[in-house]
């Protein structure tokens, strides 16, 4: 193969995964839009006050939710790139688990901690002072920053680590106090995972649905994905909920264009969290500082997993362990989480290979062309993030109608469940594994060429090497999303088609609450091997010296 | 390299997820297809308890389909349109039939209505009402040691003492609650609604999660049913949660069956119908699907059922007029709670 | 042997497979050069002595005082690495100037402190240009600047020069031999880790082969280096004590 030919088929591969991705969301819009037979009501919707409200409250939630995590996890980040202690692999884990957490166990776990009746309303009567008030925007707000505050710790703490190695023994031989070296080698990079982190968070939270219901403490608290889900489920209007959905894309697309010129380019991915070796030590304010900040940040992230775990715990395991529907379901779970988080690998893998063969420089063309070459990447991923937004609810039903007439209902949903969920986790895959593959290609790309290496040989001598931690990292985590999600399956549900999740809301749906506790509990702990198995398996070894 | 046993994984386990479904013809026995809510299917659910009982007489298959509530199971109908499998329907709430026969899906049932033992009577050529329930505020005996008697109480009580709901536009109890406000409160509701909003810790989107509040004891009072208690009386043993008993009356829900022109039995499915209101099948429904059976059942109900709130005034708002308004009513609903 | 400055006392340090052991003197002003193989322990050498690494036992003494412990910016110690010397976000004279003060809030006196040292790399006028405008040898007078500036009588070198060409890495040299000349104070010592033997030939004094964590020889340099005075050495260096004799 010709390099020529290597780069007609990185470009076409990447080609193609997009448009399978835009084709699924876009055809489902499409057919939805075909059965409502009318133009969506974008201009009714834009004049309609309570809409407007509505816009208004979706964007300030997910705009003050995406600043306070990022805000949060700044500190973070820092303390526990700082610090060595006990249990930092697994907390760094644990981070990524509220990701895949069903959203009603998360946000029960959090009244639990935070509630009225709260472990910190608890202490807080205890000593004379009034409980909290959880319900509205606080409520809100709490939940989303321990939904998102350790994803973004992670994205920045990845940046920390990408600092070179000689970076650290230059600040230890100068003596770098603290704040110098915060100023000189710790901000600089951090610096440049706050674009990628604040977009990512923000369009999490622009789609929160359970957790701004149940905390928002009434209806004012509600977000256009609570107005599509009403259009589509409860009154059955394609149009509207089309127009809706396009009201939510567009209105996302148009803030992070806007972070874009203002923050630069949203690229920043997770790496295994490996320690870099660090060689300061602080002063002992300092060290006091990020004990603190640790501390108060474990102790926020984790409470409600060990509310999780002790509600878990009173559950009748054993029973639950034994019963033959928990082991179908874990294993009907299980195959839908291998078969997505393989679909979106490979999807993620097209596309990343196009866009890093788009921004390799090449010395040859004008500064104009590679700068259009560079947006165009730019653009590639936002597009990618935009999916995040793309309502489930809309891209099921559509495809639902659209396959109806051609294919045994039963049959599909098993099917369509995989490429939502593959779609859903695909912005997260390119977070995980763009950065390292870039690297990967600036650091071999002339080699490989001088060695006339394409096509499959060069991914599997060049790329592959490089990339196989944060492949296994993006592929549990791609996992462990489809373990926890819902949405895709609450339409298509079926006698034969049962998931964890499903089983657990079934249970919270008739009285069982304490089996629904020790049914979250299984479905944490399958996650949390999920990714200690992935991260474990596929690190690495280390080069010896 | 370990690419590849990855990806062979993978596709077993996709293999393994499609083959499921696959599996469900047994024999050459016709299959009657229901959908119905995800609760009614799991083995606790009334399901497989009917589908034992209905397959010892029918020579068939009987299959259940779980999805999220009614609203789910009409919205699966539109999207499948004529090549829908499923035969039967269960688990539509009134309020939903008019929209459900506007789908023009539904054939009479051709059942007799007479063994219907529901309160104010249920006659419809399509439908088949196979259960009842009444909303309720369900209260923690311990935390509430003053429960209201009315929804005046309720709505003038205290503010501290905080109450849980579901959302009208997403949920069944959620319509409910509006429906019975406006029904005793006519267009005073939305003043009501106001006075009301200050207790309100906080509008769920479903039932489970504001149920979910409420045992994990972060509210004391929750809009359910009169028939939770009995729940927790005949599985919990305890006597903790109660229904608070309303002088202004209760509003009925009732959940109904209905079978569809496409449907591949029409005979079968017209015989489930039939099937759900015999003795046998109303014995099953309370203990099962904690609502109250909608004819005789062969056996007297468990002692439980006789402590429930007893409810002399079934409120209800006829089906028609509830399309009609719905929208009108949430926004009301919205604007007064909303605040 | 002048008064040693660096003395590295049974030191010994396992990683993974390789069990290093060292133990040598430098003296006050010496330059000496550290050959040897990739893998072999040069680099982690330098590090034990900067105090990146701490051995397993052993002690290492700089000054006459015992370092052995001591964190690195307490040690009498700077250190140049073959890249990644400069801060990519802050100018040549910022990088220089965190030679003098980290928080960069210098005197005006140590603001022409900077300009000499500059100046003295013949970077004059560069002190306005960010990493990434610099040729990779105009960084590495950068570094020099810097750690001359820093006036630390002991400087480890870990490759310095391996990424420039031959005539640039000669100049570079030369330039290292006037700053350690001109240091005010008497010569500063250096320890160099090299891949070339001729770096060590023109410029240092000693030259150490290093293989397998193991220091095999010590010497003069021409001694060491010459063919036929180790197998190992002539090995390395691609020399048989055969081909000497036509030398």
């Amino acid at each position: 193969m010709t390099e020529a030919a290597d780069r007609q088929m990185r470009l076409a591969a990447g080609g193609l995964a997009l448009l399978l991705v835009t084709g699924f969301l876009g055809g489902a819009f499409a057919t939805l839009l075909g059965v409502g037979g009318e133009a969506p009501p974008l201009r009714a919707l834009a004049s309609d006050p309570y809409l407007r409200g509505v816009v208004g409250f979706t964007l300030l939630q997910a705009s003050l939710s995406a600043l306070l995590s990022v805000a949060g996890a700044v500190p973070l980040a820092l303390a526990l790139h700082r610090t060595r202690f006990p249990g930092r692999f697994l907390v760094l884990r644990i981070f990524l688990l509220p990701q895949a957490l069903p959203v009603l166990v998360g946000a029960l776990a959090i009244v639990t901690v935070w509630g009225r009746n709260g472990i910190v309303s608890d202490i807080l009567a205890a000593t004379g002072l009034p409980r909290l008030d959880l319900y509205g925007l606080p409520g809100i707000l709490i939940a989303h920053v321990f939904f998102n505050l350790p994803l973004a710790a992670r994205l920045m703490t990845a940046r920390l680590d990408e600092v070179p190695a000689e970076s650290w023994k230059l600040a230890a031989q100068l003596g770098l106090p603290p704040l110098s070296l915060f100023r000189i080698v710790e901000w600089p990079a951090l610096r440049l995972a706050i674009p990628a982190a604040v977009s990512l968070v923000f369009m999490l939270c622009v789609t929160s649905f359970t957790l701004v219901l149940v905390l928002g403490g009434g209806p004012g608290a509600t977000t256009l994905e609570v107005e599509i889900y009403q259009a589509l489920h409860f009154d059955f209007d394609p149009p509207r909920a089309i127009a809706l959905a396009l009201a939510q894309i567009g209105l996302t697309a148009a803030v992070l264009a806007i972070s874009l010129m203002l923050g630069g380019a949203p690229t920043g991915g997770f790496t295994l969290g490996a320690q870099a070796r660090r060689y300061d030590r602080g002063t002992g304010l300092s060290r006091l500082l990020d004990g603190g900040v640790l501390l108060l940040a474990l102790l926020f992230i984790l409470s409600p997993f060990a509310a999780i775990l002790i509600d878990g715990l009173r559950a009748d395991l054993m029973r639950l362990a034994v019963d033959p529907v928990l082991g179908r379901a874990a294993l009907t779970s299980l195959a839908v989480g291998l078969a997505a988080a393989t679909l979106s690998l490979v999807l993620a893998l097209s596309i990343l290979m196009a866009t890093t063969r788009l921004r390799r420089p090449s010395s040859r063309r004008r500064s104009a062309a590679k700068r259009i070459r560079r947006l165009l990447a730019s653009a590639g991923d936002i597009a990618a993030g935009l999916v995040l937004v793309v309502p489930p609810i809309v891209v099921g039903a559509g495809w639902f109608l659209a396959l109806r007439g051609v294919a045994d209902v039963f049959a599909i949903a098993p099917l369509l469940v995989v490429a939502t969920n593959a779609v859903m986790a695909l912005p997260f895959l390119l977070h995980i594994v763009g950065p390292p593959l870039a690297a990967a290609d600036r650091r071999n790309d002339r080699l490989a060429r001088s060695l006339g290496l394409t096509g499959f040989a060069r991914l599997r001598h060049v790329e592959w090497p490089e990339i196989r931690s944060p492949v296994g990292l993006g592929f549990a985590f791609a996992m462990a999303l489809s373990l926890g999600d819902l949405g895709a399956i609450a339409l298509f549900g079926s006698q034969d088609f049962i998931t964890l999740p499903f089983l657990l809301y079934e249970r919270m749906g008739s009285y069982r609450t304490r089996d629904a506790a020790g049914l979250a509990l299984i479905l944490g702990l399958i996650c949390l091997a999920l990714m200690v198995l992935a991260e474990r398996g596929l690190r690495r070894p280390e080069p010896s010296r | 390299m370990r690419i590849a046993p990855l990806v062979r994984f993978a596709l077993a386990g996709a293999a393994l997820a499609l083959a499921g479904p696959a599996t469900a013809a047994e024999g050459s026995k016709p299959v009657l297809t229901v959908y119905t809510y995800e609760s009614f299917v799991p083995e606790w659910g009334p399901g497989p308890k009917i589908e034992t009982a209905f397959e010892a007489e029918c020579g068939c298959d009987l299959q259940f389909v779980g999805l999220e509530d009614g609203v789910a199971i009409l919205n699966r109908l539109k999207l499948e349109g004529a090549s829908t499998k499923a035969d039967v329907v269960l688990g539509l709430t009134t309020d939903l039939v008019p929209e459900a026969k506007a789908t023009g899906f539904f054939a009479d049932s051709g059942v007799d209505l007479k063994p219907l033992t529901i309160p104010g009577g249920y006659a419809d050529p399509v439908f088949v009402p196979y259960d009842y329930s009444y909303l309720a505020f369900v209260y923690d005996t311990e935390t509430v040691k003053n429960p209201p008697r009315s929804l005046d109480d309720l709505v003038e009580g205290d503010p501290n003492e905080k109450i849980a709901i579901e959302d009208a536009r997403t949920s069944t109890p959620g319509l409910g609650l509006l429906l019975w406000m406006k029904s005793v409160y006519g267009d005073e509701a939305d003043e009501k609604w106001e006075r009301l909003s200050r207790r309100i810790l906080t509008v769920t989107p479903g039932w489970s999660e504001a149920y979910g509040l409420f045992t994990k004891g972060e509210v004391p009072i929750v809009l359910s049913y009169t028939t939770s208690p009995a729940y927790h009386m005949i599985e919990e043993k305890t006597e903790r949660y109660q229904a608070a008993a309303f002088t202004e009356g209760h509003y009925l829900q009732i959940e109904v069956a209905g079978r569809l022109n496409s449907a591949d039995h029409p005979a079968l499915a017209q015989r489930f119908l039939q099937f759900m209101l015999t003795p046998q099948a109303q014995d099953v429904i309370p203990t099962t699907n904690w609502s109250l059976p909608a004819a005789r059942t062969a056996s007297s109900l468990p002692e439980a059922f006789s402590k429930l709130v007893k409810v002399e005034t079934p409120l209800s708002i006829d089906p028609e007029t509830v399309a009609r308004n719905r929208r009108a009513w949430t926004q009301e609903w919205l604007t007064a709670v909303g605040k | 042997m002048n008064r040693p400055f660096l003395h590295l006392d049974a030191v010994r340090f396992r990683y993974d497979e390789l069990d290093m052991r060292f133990d040598f003197a430098v003296a006050a002003g010496e330059w000496l050069a550290v050959i040897g193989p990739s893998g072999a322990g040069k680099s982690t050498l330098l590090d034990i002595v900067a105090g990146f690494l701490h051995p397993d036992s052993g002690r290492i003494v700089i000054g006459g005082i015992d370092r052995t412990t001591a964190p690195p910016a307490e040690r009498p110690v700077s250190f140049v690495f073959q890249e990644n010397n400069l801060f990519a976000h802050l100018t040549a004279a910022e990088n220089v100037a965190l030679g003098l003060s980290p928080s960069l809030r210098l005197s005006a006196d140590q603001k022409r402190a900077v300009d000499a040292a500059l100046a003295a790399v013949g970077l004059s006028g560069f002190d306005r240009r960010r990493p990434a405008e610099l040729s990779g040898g105009e960084r590495q007078r950068v570094a020099l600047a810097r750690a001359f500036l820093r006036e630390r009588p002991l400087l480890l070198l870990d490759e310095p020069f391996a990424a420039l060409g031959p005539a640039l890495r000669q100049e570079m040299l030369q330039l290292l031999k006037r700053l350690r000349a001109e240091r005010t104070g008497g010569p500063a010592t250096i320890l160099m880790v090299t891949h070339h033997p001729e770096d060590a030939r023109g410029f240092a004094d000693r030259v150490a082969f290093v293989e397998n964590g193991q220091l095999i020889a010590i010497g003069p340099t021409d001694a060491v280096l010459s063919p036929g005075r180790d197998p190992h050495i002539d090995a390395y260096l691609g020399q048989s004590a055969e081909g000497s004799r036509h030398l």
